[in-house]
């Protein structure tokens, strides 16, 4: 991302701005445990944790800043928090 | 064409020749007359710009922040306590690299209150990512609002400025002024043209947030571009001595520098007075001259150290003082001779209005010589 004179910057550099490099723990899913039942998709004040076809749930790590409340509120606890090295 | 007037006022034409599409300040002693002044002209219909009054500085500038995204040339004008006030916004719109332009009528901080002058207003906000620009009389002050906005609008440029004079000294002083005419001033000026601007059909924000992976770039950038402002100085000025006669091409004026042993480096208004002791030290045969900053930011580090060359001692005169260092203009100028061992000796002076003649001026050159500096120059001891 070329830096613009004065920080300007047009909509949907949101979507540009990769905010998972905040991350220090990263949520970690065990899709055997998992009982599909989507608070973690409800809860994410990210709105990262998106549903595919077969109605698992994946976490986007491009946005996902690590902030665990998925994995403090899975009633199967099947997400655990990993620190992450980068 | 030559008229008495006084500095504030002078200031307001020049302003008002300058065709700003939004004026906002709130008047504040000794920057009133400016903006009184302006007032009327909006009032009047010789200005054709909205003068937005607002209930404090912090909101003045923060309107002209807004005015000036928006595409259109702005303008305030302040001092003391309300450029404090201010001081969020004035770093906020160097950022946003927002070309306003900005008068301060120099006056000293509080507490203890005081509204006469010395420059420690717009010396606090050195660091703010402003050109900063300072007269020694009205007509230096009022061209260099024409050469401000030329310079700070320039695409290269693209970044705010102070022009600074000091209250009361000069902002109340009548003087014979030349002033241009809208005539000139069109010719010389061209409208105001920015590469982008904030527009509902085709949005964009200013000053957005930089996370630590950009920030450090964004401020190299801002250095960079003050830096660079240097040579959009020289050529505006150039232009301007062609057009109108005089030259402030230059970031810094030498006075009979030639063969100069001891020499003075001062800002402001305070130059002419050391000219004038500089003529009578002349006379009884001592080689004395004056280094006058006009730029102070960007620092005109090469020009200071090429024009000092060959003195034998220099005595900074700063009213103004970085409390527990020194004044900025001997930290400056140290910096600018690192490593030629010549003395620069500071002297802060003339503080919240203190006088500052003739006499005073060759007693510190008489110091300078005997290598006692360093010092606050006139205290009166007798209340210590």
């Amino acid at each position: 991302m070329a830096l613009a004179v004065g920080c300007r910057a047009h909509p949907g550099r949101s979507r540009d701005n990769k905010t998972g490099s905040w991350r220090v723990f990263k949520p970690v899913f065990d899709h055997e445990k998992c009982s599909k039942c989507g608070m973690c998709q409800t809860l994410c004040p990210e709105g990262c944790i998106n549903e595919d076809a077969e109605g698992t749930f994946l976490p986007d790590y491009n946005y996902c800043k690590g902030c665990g409340i998925c994995a403090a509120e899975c009633p199967k606890d099947a997400i655990v928090m990993k620190q992450e090295e980068k | 064409m030559m008229q008495i007037t006084e500095g504030s006022f002078a200031v307001a034409e020049a302003v008002r020749l300058c065709r700003p599409q939004v004026v906002s300040a709130y008047p504040i002693t000794p920057q009133t007359h400016i903006v009184e002044a302006l007032a009327d002209f909006v009032a009047n219909g010789t200005l054709d710009a909205e003068y937005i009054t607002v209930e404090n500085e912090l909101s003045a500038l923060s309107a002209c922040v807004g005015a000036s995204a928006a595409g259109s040339r702005t303008y305030s004008a302040t001092t003391s306590q309300g450029l404090m006030l201010m001081a969020e916004v004035v770093f906020n719109a160097a950022g946003m690299r927002l070309p306003i332009v900005m008068s301060i009528a120099n006056r000293a901080m509080g507490a203890p209150l005081s509204i006469w002058n010395d420059m420690q207003d717009s010396i606090a906000l050195r660091d703010a990512g402003w050109l900063q620009f300072y007269a020694e009389d009205n007509q230096e002050a009022t061209d260099l609002h024409y050469i401000a906005y030329r310079v700070c609008e320039d695409h290269k440029v693209l970044l705010p400025a102070f022009v600074c004079f000091d209250g009361f000294i000069l902002s109340h002083t009548y003087e014979p002024i030349d002033m241009l005419t809208q005539e000139d001033v069109d010719k010389y000026l061209p409208k105001f043209s920015p590469p982008e601007r904030l527009d509902a059909a085709d949005p964009v924000s200013f000053g957005m947030y930089a996370t630590p992976e950009y920030y450090l770039e964004f401020r190299y950038e801002h250095d960079k571009a003050v830096k660079g402002a240097r040579e959009i100085i020289a050529e505006a000025g150039k232009e301007f001595k062609a057009l109108f006669g005089r030259d402030y091409s230059a970031m810094v004026e030498g006075y009979r520098l030639e063969d100069a042993e001891t020499v003075i480096v001062a800002m402001g208004s305070i130059c002419g007075t050391v000219k004038d002791a500089i003529d009578e030290m002349r006379e009884a045969g001592k080689n004395v001259g004056l280094l006058k900053i006009r730029v102070f930011r960007p620092f005109p580090s090469e020009e200071v150290a090429k024009a000092l060359k060959g003195a034998k001692c220099i005595a900074v005169l700063d009213k103004n003082i970085s409390l527990g260092a020194k004044g900025a203009t001997a930290l400056e100028v140290k910096d600018a001779l690192y490593g030629s061992m010549v003395p620069v000796l500071n002297y802060i002076l003339g503080l919240g209005g203190r006088d500052v003649r003739k006499r005073d001026i060759k007693e510190i050159v008489a110091r300078a010589e005997k290598g006692q500096g360093d010092q606050f120059y006139g205290l009166r001891t007798e209340v210590l």
